[in-house]
């Protein structure tokens, strides 16, 4: 998204955009949609814990009619995303009933379904954009991450895409200890296919938690990313996720807010309504879409979303000179790493976070876990030995019993 | 760009949607896949008189921009003019 206001519109007294935008709007501008659990990845930070479809996922239908809510609301477009969207064999159907209803669609991908005719059929939508996901400019640091064989998959997927003549399209990547020495290389890897290249924040949110201690960037490496955004301007996207830095001095481009029930908001893919896609927790949880007054009625009336949109005060964060720019950082990200709502975010410039996670007890006790996990199972999650003790059993006059022991009354004793 | 011509004919972008909003208006440019915000409902008021006006000096008086602030109103829409939600209109 990328945002403009007319100088000019507004008288020089009138109200700042972000303050008009805390009591929130009649519909989201950005809207998250979680479509489906289901994943051929498994990457190490999935915010959505992704993996295994949810049996109890929303029909054709029931997405029909939540395009149907979105247009009346005029709701211009969705954010898709999962788990892997593709991989629902009705997406195509439910992408063009989108579109064809005025709701435009970009949707976030890992490529794997992204062959030269798809992407044919892509570029001839103008109402879609898409977002190939890649966490490391060389196939090393990303594959370590998103699994082997994942960054051929996308750079396929963008010469797909390039090759049928999409123009624009955004190459995402989230922002890791890793990679921050890379990001010269991801924009000249976006350059060579025409795309856009956008950067987010890594979240410790779903597996992120997991991850987030050992892979967010480091503080001088969060600096290294601040310069290196003003430097690069309005030709790199955001998604508005570093507002945090911007107590470093110059705001960056964006809303620079915290949009949560204000502004965004994430449909998951059994029809939760969460304050934003890196908040699956039920602290976080507005309603069911599946509920009479559907996705509307949860924007309009859900509590959680009144809450979200009183004033906030700044808390332990106040009297810090840069409260008015950062707002104190991310809801999401203080959640999922134990701080206080109302206190710095975890990544906060002035180092205010640290020495809070610092004080957090080792075991990581008490940190809030994800409401939902649908990771995979294939594979034992036990890689140790299992320890056992032998014994001897307490009665040896007892003798074992199978369970196809064909006497029924094998091993009755009577007293 | 310099400030567009208020004495010509102007319109939305048809590739443009407006969602108004209490504080003003939501614009969305489909093409470009830019946001922009109209913080005050008279500028809003402006835009959607474009359309049936023959110039948006006429669109401004309709929708009732006092005189001393038609240079305010001509640079909001010269700005958006910029990020093409609006275009000439031609016959």
């Amino acid at each position: 998204m990328t945002i403009t206001t007319p100088r000019g519109s507004n008288p020089a007294s009138g109200p700042r955009l972000v303050d008009l935008f805390e009591h929130g709007l009649d519909a989201p501008i950005c809207l998250t949609w979680e479509l489906t659990y289901a994943c051929n990845l498994a990457c190490a930070h999935c915010l959505s814990s992704s993996g295994r479809r949810d049996p109890r996922e929303l029909s054709t239908e029931e997405a029909k009619a939540v395009i149907d809510e979105l247009e009346a609301m005029q709701v211009f477009y969705v954010n898709i995303g999962g788990g892997e969207p593709t991989v629902r064999s009705d997406f195509w159907e439910i992408l063009d009933y989108a579109t064809a209803h005025h709701v435009g669609v970009k949707f976030s991908t890992n490529g794997v379904r992204i062959t030269p005719e798809v992407a044919r059929r892509l570029a001839a939508n103008d109402y879609v954009d898409v977002q190939i996901s890649l966490d490391g400019a060389t196939a090393e640091v990303n594959d370590a991450l998103r699994g082997p064989g994942s960054y051929d998959t996308a750079v396929r997927a963008m010469r797909n895409l390039a090759d049928a003549g999409m123009k624009n399209f955004k190459l995402s990547v989230v922002c890791t200890r890793h990679n921050i020495p890379q990001m010269d290389a991801f924009k000249a890897l976006a350059d060579a296919y025409g795309a856009q290249l956008r950067l987010t924040r890594l979240r410790p949110s779903g597996r992120g938690a997991d991850v987030w201690d050992d892979l967010h960037p480091t503080r001088e490496q969060q600096r290294e990313l601040y310069d290196w955004l003003v430097a690069h301007g309005e030709t790199v996207l955001t998604g508005d996720s570093f507002f945090h830095l911007s107590a470093y001095g110059e705001a960056l481009p964006g809303l620079n807010l915290c949009g949560a029930g204000r502004v965004v908001c994430l449909i998951d893919p059994v029809g939760d309504v969460y304050a934003c896609p890196f908040a699956i927790h039920d602290e976080f949880l507005a309603g069911n879409v599946r509920r009479p007054g559907g996705f509307a009625g949860v924007w309009r009336e859900s509590e959680l979303f009144r809450r979200l949109r009183q004033p906030q005060n700044g808390g332990a964060c106040s009297a810090c000179a840069f409260y008015d720019t950062c707002k104190g950082g991310c809801m999401a990200a203080k959640f999922f790493t134990g701080l206080p709502l109302d206190g710095p975010d975890p990544e906060c410039v002035q180092g205010y976070g640290e020495d809070l996670l610092a004080k957090r007890p080792q075991n990581r006790t008490g940190l809030p876990r994800p409401s939902a996990d649908h990771s995979r199972r294939t594979s034992p999650t036990r890689t140790g030995p299992v320890p056992l003790t032998l014994t001897r059993r307490p009665n040896p006059d007892r003798p074992p019993v199978s369970d196809c022991a064909e006497d029924p009354l094998a091993g009755l004793r009577v007293t | 760009m310099s400030a567009i011509d208020i004495d010509r004919a102007w319109d939305l972008h048809p590739q443009v949607s407006v969602r108004p909003e209490p504080f003003g208006a939501l614009l969305y440019h489909f093409g470009t896949r830019k946001l922009s915000f109209l913080k005050d409902r008279r500028l809003l008021a402006v835009v959607q008189s474009l359309k049936d006006a023959p110039t948006a000096r006429a669109a401004c008086t309709a929708a009732g921009v006092p005189a001393p602030d038609l240079a305010r109103y001509g640079a909001a829409l010269t700005a958006l003019a910029r990020s093409s939600m609006v275009v000439e209109r031609t016959p």
